[in-house]
Formats: C-alpha cells, sequence, structure tokens
C-alpha cells in the first residue's frame, strides 16, 4: 500500500455533541487504519463500522452531488465525499459539524436556516404565462450568451458550505446567505425569468445583500467552484441600478416554435415524450 | 426597499467624498497649480485665503455637501457595524433613531456654522 507521506494510521478527531444529552460538545479521537483513496466519508464509516456505532451524520450520493456531506474538515466547510484524506496531508484530520447552524446531533446540522431563506427568495423560474409553463407546448429561446450569465450559479447543490465559512452568517442571523442570495441572482439573470419585482420585495430590505463585506470565503470553499461572492456583488450592482432607475430589463424569453424544414442529423435519437 | 436605498445613498454619498476630499486635497497641496483658489497668494490655509474661499457661495456649498455626505456615509457605516452585533430589534430601531437624531443635529449646526462663515467673510 503505498500512502505516500501518510502513516498507515489515520486518526479521526470528532466533535461529538447530542443537544438534550451533552452539555456541550466534546472532541473524541478515533485511530483508524488509513486505505489509499480513502475519503473523510469512507474514514466516518470506518468509524461507526468499527469503533463507535452512534457517530452521527448525513450523507447520501457518496460523488459531491446531492450537497448533503458539508462538514468542517480541518477547520474548512468541505464535502466529506469528495475530500481525499491524502489530499489533507495530515495524520490527524479534524472532523466537526458545519459552523453557524444549530446541531442536531454530532456532525449533522440544522439546515432550516438556509432552506427558509432559500425558500423566502422564490428560488424557481416566475413569469405570468403560467398555462405554457404547466403545459409546455414549445421551448424558450435562450442564446448561449444569455445562458452564460446564470450557469455557473446553478451548479449550486446547496451544501452550505459557504454558510458556514461566510463571516457575515457567523454574527447576523437575519442575513440571508450566500446560498440564498447567489440563487436568487441566478434566476433574476435568467432571460426566462420575470420574477425580478417579486424578489426584490425581499432582496431590498434587511435580509439582502447589503450586508456582504465581500470576503469572499464563500466562494473559496464552494466544492462545485460556483462564485456566490461574486453573484452577491453583481445583485448588489443591479439593485442600486434599480434604485436609481438605470436598471435595464432584457427582454423575456419567449417559446419559440420548433423548426421547420431542418433534418435531424443521423443516429441522434428523438427527444423521449414529457413525463409530467 | 429601505435597505436598498440607503444603500444606493451610501455609494452615492462615498462617490461625493471621493470628488470633495480630492478638491479639498487638491485645493491644499497643489496651491502652486491651483492658485486661483488661493486668491491673497502664500500658503492655502493663510486667513486671507480662507476669507477668500469663505466668500464664495459655491465652497460654502460644497462644505455643507461634504458635511451630509461624510455625516451619512459614516453614520450609515456605524449602523451596519452596529447592527451586526445582532442586537434586539427595539434596540435597532433606538440606535437608528439616534444615529438619525445625531446626524440631523450635527448637520444643522455645520451648515449653520458655514453659513454664518460665508456672512462674516463677505463682510470682510
Amino acid at each position: 500500500m503505498s500512502n505516500g507521506n501518510l502513516p498507515e494510521q489515520i486518526v479521526f478527531r470528532i466533535r461529538r455533541f447530542a443537544p438534550g444529552r451533552d452539555k456541550e460538545p466534546v472532541w473524541k479521537e478515533y485511530p483508524i487504519a488509513y486505505e489509499a483513496g480513502m475519503t473523510i466519508l469512507d474514514g466516518l464509516w470506518k468509524v461507526k463500522e468499527t469503533i463507535d456505532p452512534t457517530l452521527a451524520w448525513r450523507a447520501s450520493c457518496r460523488m459531491g452531488v446531492c450537497g448533503s456531506c458539508g462538514m468542517l474538515i480541518n477547520g474548512k466547510a468541505g464535502l466529506g465525499c469528495n475530500t481525499q484524506i491524502a489530499e489533507l496531508g495530515t495524520a490527524v484530520v479534524t472532523v466537526a459539524p458545519l459552523a453557524n447552524f444549530p446541531i442536531v446531533r454530532d456532525l449533522v446540522p440544522d439546515l432550516r436556516p438556509l432552506f427558509d431563506a432559500h425558500t423566502a427568495l422564490s428560488p424557481y423560474i416566475l413569469r405570468a404565462d403560467t398555462a405554457e409553463q404547466e403545459e409546455p407546448t414549445r421551448e424558450y429561446y435562450q442564446s448561449a450568451e444569455q445562458m452564460e450569465a446564470y450557469l455557473q450559479f446553478s451548479y449550486c447543490i446547496k451544501c452550505a458550505c459557504c454558510m458556514a465559512a461566510c463571516p457575515t452568517c457567523a454574527t447576523d442571523p437575519v442575513y440571508s446567505g450566500p446560498v440564498a442570495l447567489a440563487q436568487a441572482h441566478r434566476y433574476n439573470t435568467d432571460t426566462r425569468d420575470d420574477g425580478f419585482e417579486v424578489r426584490k420585495e425581499v432582496l431590498a430590505g434587511e435580509v439582502g445583500p447589503w450586508r456582504c463585506h465581500f470576503a469572499g470565503e464563500c466562494s473559496r470553499v464552494c466544492p462545485k467552484g460556483v462564485d456566490p461572492a461574486k453573484a452577491i456583488q453583481l445583485m448588489k450592482r443591479q439593485l442600486v441600478a434599480d434604485a436609481l432607475g438605470l436598471r435595464k430589463k432584457p427582454p423575456l424569453a419567449q417559446p419559440v416554435e420548433k423548426p421547420e424544414g431542418i433534418e435531424r442529423r443521423p443516429g441522434i435519437p428523438e427527444a423521449p415524450p414529457p413525463t409530467v | 426597499m429601505r435597505d436598498q436605498k440607503l444603500w444606493t445613498w451610501h455609494l452615492a454619498a462615498g462617490a461625493i467624498i471621493l470628488f470633495l476630499l480630492g478638491l479639498h486635497m487638491a485645493i491644499m497641496h497643489l496651491d502652486a497649480l491651483l492658485g486661483i483658489f488661493n486668491p491673497a497668494g502664500g500658503h492655502p490655509i493663510d486667513w486671507a485665503n480662507v476669507v477668500a474661499r469663505g466668500q464664495s457661495l459655491a465652497f460654502t456649498v460644497t462644505y455643507i455637501l461634504l458635511l451630509g455626505a461624510a455625516l451619512f456615509h459614516g453614520l450609515y457605516g456605524l449602523r451596519n457595524i452596529l447592527f451586526e452585533l445582532d442586537p434586539a430589534p427595539p434596540l435597532k430601531k433606538a440606535l437608528s433613531w439616534v444615529l438619525i437624531l445625531v446626524g440631523v443635529g450635527l448637520f444643522i449646526f455645520g451648515t449653520w456654522a458655514a453659513w454664518v462663515g460665508h456672512q462674516v467673510a463677505s463682510l470682510t
């Protein structure tokens, strides 16, 4: 087995806390055998299976898609499933629950503040032609450049790593946080969306982007490479332009007919029929 | 709605301060190039030059504008810092009112001082 500079054994130093049972969090150490390719999540499973079955954390997909296993790894927020122990380069790995959230148990944070703020900002397409959206007959046209404006923000998996790294979230419970604000910007920038005025009702108030200090920690820790700090600054610019009456409202994407007289390339199958 | 507008004014006040402080620095330190603002010659803070600028209505207006912009910018920034300490809502309201009263009070006093200064300089 080749572990580079890593020893055969890794010590997981985990913050344990069960509200109602424990008065305060305690750190416990669990030595486990290191195997090449082991992730933090693999290590936690090993601890649970071989040392302490009461250890609790949240995980689902194990491939950096679902956003469930956000945790503080050696003090930095990240996903347990896509953080290799080898890349940390330490024989002792410190694991703690995401900061800035109440703790359900051990490494399980209560993410309700995130989802409440997210829901309040209507993170979905808002437009008047609801009939077309519910029973689509055509597609909304959007150019590649228009999609590029919001694409990176749509990669957010709501893992809350950015919220745990945000210094404003650490002190200000009113602030919506990078997840909700970046997603509000993602939809405000989408040319298919006409909900800027609806979201503005919330964003223009105290919960909006105004308290962001642009520390940039949210972007630094994002495991999906999203840049929420940029989204928040762009949103501020958009809202200031709106307050000054200078915001240019982009034309709303319209449904377009399927072009006629175009031959499908051979070997490309038809899209499956709608299932919803 | 309120924070969006307050933030916009905060930025606008910052831009005004940047311009007027730039002007102040230029008058004070580039007197060799900008002698127009120091008609009495000598140093820009010589009494004769201070009086000459005080006689100008335009200068008096810039003093009042700078005062208003600096007070709003500074006190709104202070309010943001204090609000990040997460005070209870009634305390937030009280803090806002205290800062408004301090700001308005200082602005009235400063405006009065600038205007009286202008009138006295005009009589000189």
